[in-house]
């Protein structure tokens, strides 16, 4: 039962970037605030791609940078569109004062944010699983852990991508194969000189890697490479019906894509430290499930609030969870719990740059995925070979070779066909574009 | 050893004496694709033909929950493992 011992104002479950923001927003209005990780620490059950960003983070750390553990700032974005054997790569390369976004290793950021929680007063409960919310009168008024039950005002949800407590309330469907992806990555032990060599970096600089293609080539997916201080990350997430479908295995995907041609000198000699596995929200704004209710809110990933398209995750986990924290002062202040209360947590991430974003996309994936053969297939190969075509040098006269390719589009897939690719993306250009 | 036993080698483990992934045999016993053997990235599924049974090696689990969304049944019971259990990354 309640009582004064196990009853505080907020209670937040998963200390990952969103739980963390979220609670620390709550600590520094000067609010009792538990958050409850599963993991032997924050981070220990994570995994990312790579990269957190900076403006984001520092809205929530505003001198981060002086203490987190960062592996390398982020200068170069390089694009890879990898056929079978070849490869063309579109690289950015910007030196900025403020670096766009540092790459972290989770079980040590994510540890180091939890710790800077603890510092401003959030009291931090590990190794403890909530396997329950307690529910009375339409109020979400605790939480049911393995040991005991703990009360608070508002219960924030940042439980992650499978988020189980979202669906015990009703507040998200049963997720389907097309919602999600399945990511795999390996993070690969290299000499800190090896990668600045391979990677045409100085030291502390990284570089990131975005894969389309390669054995991934005609599928909802795609590969990454982020360089750390002593090791290099690499991996990929496709999306879970596209595995079903066609019975692949994600880790057979990735050993192919270590052994591609472009990929494989830049990890050559290099020792496994260590494989993990996620899931990635695909769903986007469709898939956004309820976000507020009576005593309650969700957040980061567990809203499946990511933007696949550039990456972005962390971003939108960590402003969501500061979102929601206002929020909670705000209703601490007046003593109104009520859905009516929290609602202004849906309106500010209407407001923000979240909702708008995911909204943009809305249609992407969707008219990709329908597509995913040509968009992710044909033409990616197609420009490879265009590349091999131009700089092929063999005697044979131009003209005839340009004309000998424009003709191969035309003879490669029928006219319907391609007149519904430029459809489909005039349509998808339309949506993000404008409407 | 195979490739994925080297993989899995790397990641740090507590297992706990008691499976936190209960599949439904029955549901398994009729499931044509048997998905989860497939998809799973740690390898935790294998179908048994003599026994006619799905071997669980809960002890790999990587916990990332796709053989829940992906079995056509939506028969896999899935819960977190304790908290002192499961997968520790130290790396993600």
């Amino acid at each position: 039962m309640e009582n004064q011992e196990n009853k505080t104002e907020v209670i937040v479950v998963g200390g990952g970037p969103a739980g963390i923001a979220c609670a620390i927003t709550i600590a520094r209005a000067g609010k009792q605030v538990i958050l409850i990780e599963r993991g032997k620490f924050s981070g220990s059950k994570n995994v990312f791609g790579g990269a957190i960003y900076t403006k984001p983070t520092r809205e929530i750390f505003p001198e981060f940078e002086k203490s987190a553990p960062l592996e390398r700032k982020n200068i170069e974005h390089k694009f890879a569109l990898l056929g079978q054997d070849d490869a063309t790569v579109i690289s950015y390369k910007k030196k900025n004062e403020i670096p766009e976004s540092y790459t972290v290793i989770r079980g040590k950021f994510d540890r180091w944010m939890a710790e800077e929680a603890k510092k401003e007063g959030v009291i931090i409960v590990e190794e403890t699983v909530v396997r329950e919310l307690i529910v009375s009168d339409g109020f979400v008024k605790g939480v049911r852990t393995e040991l005991e039950d703990y009360y608070a005002n508002i219960v924030v949800l940042a439980d992650g991508v499978n988020s189980l407590l979202a669906k015990q309330i009703g507040f998200r469907g049963k997720l389907s194969p097309e919602d999600v992806a399945l990511s795999v990555k390996e993070v690969i032990k290299l000499p800190p000189q090896t990668i600045n060599d391979r990677f045409h970096v100085n030291d502390d600089e990284g570089c990131i890697y975005e894969i389309f293609g390669g054995p991934m080539l005609g599928m909802l997916g795609l590969g990454f490479m982020y360089t750390n201080k002593n090791s290099v990350s690499i991996g990929l997430g496709v999306t879970l019906s596209e595995l079903v479908e066609k019975g692949l295995k994600p880790y057979a995907l990735l050993d192919k894509l270590k052994q591609h041609p472009e990929i494989a000198p830049l990890i050559k000699d290099g020792e496994l430290l260590e494989y993990s596995a996620h899931l990635i929200p695909e769903g986007g704004y469709k898939k956004i499930p309820l976000l507020f209710g009576a005593g309650v809110m969700v957040v980061g990933d567990a809203a499946m609030l990511v933007n696949n398209l550039h990456w972005e995750g962390t971003n939108l986990a960590m402003i969501s969870g500061k979102i929601a924290g206002e929020t909670a002062v705000i209703a601490l202040g007046k003593q109104d719990f009520s859905e009516n209360a929290l609602s202004h947590y849906q309106e500010e991430l209407e407001n923000s740059f979240i909702i708008q974003d995911l909204r943009t996309y809305k249609d992407l994936m969707g008219g990709v995925g329908e597509r995913a053969e040509e968009f992710l297939g044909y033409y990616p190969k197609k420009i490879n070979a265009f590349f091999e075509m131009f700089t092929t040098v063999d005697s044979v006269p131009k003209r005839q070779k340009y004309r000998k390719f424009i003709k191969s589009i035309f003879t490669d897939r029928k006219i319907t066909e391609l007149f519904k690719d430029a459809l489909t993306a005039l349509k998808l250009l339309w949506s993000i574009i404008i409407k | 050893m195979n490739e994925l036993e080297d993989k899995l080698y790397t990641v740090k483990y507590t297992p706990d004496n008691v499976s936190h992934l209960q599949p439904v045999q029955e549901c398994c016993k009729i499931c044509k694709s048997k998905i989860c053997s497939v998809i799973c990235p740690a390898g935790v599924y294998e179908w048994d033909e003599d026994k006619q049974k799905l071997i669980v090696n809960y002890e790999n689990c990587l916990e990332c929950g796709a053989c829940r969304i992906a079995c056509e049944s939506s028969s896999i019971g899935w819960e977190y493992p304790k908290g002192t259990k499961g997968v520790t990354f130290k790396q993600g």
